[in-house]
């Protein structure tokens, strides 16, 4: 059911759909370049940490514990169990790659972010090489490029700007489900059901805060399997 | 301050991990219609998890216009509906920026 598209037009079409993603990032990896100088990390090492690690919220993380005095180990363990959810997103993402050539998916992991698995995971086309090598590598280089403005030169933009266009990642999926939720009963459900355990599982408790996230989209996932009866959208039977 | 490298490194790796590790094991195989569902279901019951955690757990003094940003996308895509992720994420950035500016 998915349609096939020629080369440049995939190019183009990962071009556009990485704009939301490079405008919400930059500014972001700019306030992690920012605080990362205000707390004592070199430049080498500010940037090292978005190049090689590219994860948001765990490097916002691991600033909050290095500045803690945590110790090595402890914050890469921290991070390991925060980014337990991208085994489950890659795990889905899977589906839907099967005919991307091997050597292509160790670029293709590596640009395996909640945002840019949204917008993938949800983009009704076929996933193609071309596109996702764009996509992901226009991403990172935002996230990457932001990081060193944010050192060098501080926040240039207003503060109120800058959470702006940070919120515009969490309206960004917002945009993505909402239309789903609409069209379809089970994607309501499965929104539903996973946003309420979540305020459940922080307000009370229950989980510790690195496992929440993880826990939520497994417990509400399963539930989707045990109560639901078919799959979300018939475009995705690959 | 010591040497940040073993921590970056390894920061990189139980995050590139879980990424790489199901792509490359699960794209070989034929998968189980129910695990096929499960895996299925898990965009939007992360999409889901994801915006209410960025609600919660953001700074109090942005809290409201993350709320609100949320809202006005979450609208502006359901009355566009071709092509509306640009714009939504706009309508989001600009009422987010008035609740902030109030």
């Amino acid at each position: 059911m998915t349609e096939q598209e020629p080369f440049s037009k995939s190019i183009k079409r990962g071009m556009i759909t990485s704009v939301p993603l490079i405008l919400g990032y930059f500014p972001v990896a700019m306030a992690f370049g920012l605080l990362s100088k205000n707390i004592g990390i070199s430049m080498r090492d500010t940037n090292f940490f978005s190049i090689f690690v590219f994860a948001g919220a765990s490097q916002f993380m691991a600033l909050d514990l290095l500045k803690a005095g945590i110790s090595t180990g402890n914050i890469i363990i921290a991070t390991f169990l925060l980014n337990l959810r991208h085994l489950m997103m890659s795990a889905s993402l899977s589906v839907r790659l099967k005919k991307i050539k091997r050597p292509w998916l160790f670029f293709i992991a590596f640009g395996v972010t909640d945002e840019s698995f949204s917008v993938t995971s949800l983009t009704k086309t076929e996933l193609r090489t071309p596109f996702l090598l764009v996509f992901y590598g226009l991403t990172y280089f935002s996230w990457v490029t932001g990081t060193a403005a944010g050192y060098l030169v501080g926040t240039i933009l207003p503060t109120a700007l800058q959470s702006s266009l940070g919120i515009g990642l969490y309206g960004m999926f917002m945009a993505l489900l909402a239309p789903e939720a609409k069209k379809s009963l089970p994607v309501l459900f499965l929104a539903a059901f996973s946003g309420l355990l979540y305020v459940i599982i922080s307000y009370f408790n229950i989980i510790p805060p690195s496992w929440r996230l993880v826990a939520t989209i497994i417990l509400s996932s399963g539930a989707g399997v045990l109560f639901l009866k078919d799959e979300p959208k018939e475009e995705e039977k690959i | 301050m010591k040497s940040l490298l073993p921590l970056i490194f390894g920061m990189a790796a139980v995050t590139y991990l879980p990424r790489l590790l199901p792509l490359i094991i699960m794209t070989e195989r034929p998968i189980n219609p129910l695990i096929k569902r499960f895996l299925l279901y898990i965009p939007y019951t992360a999409l889901s998890a994801l915006i209410v955690r960025g609600i919660m757990e953001t700074s109090p003094e942005i809290r409201l216009a993350t709320l609100i940003g949320v809202i006005a996308a979450g609208m502006c895509s359901i009355y566009l509906s071709k092509g509306g992720l640009v714009l939504s994420v706009m309508a989001s950035v600009i009422t987010a920026l008035l609740v902030l500016q109030l």
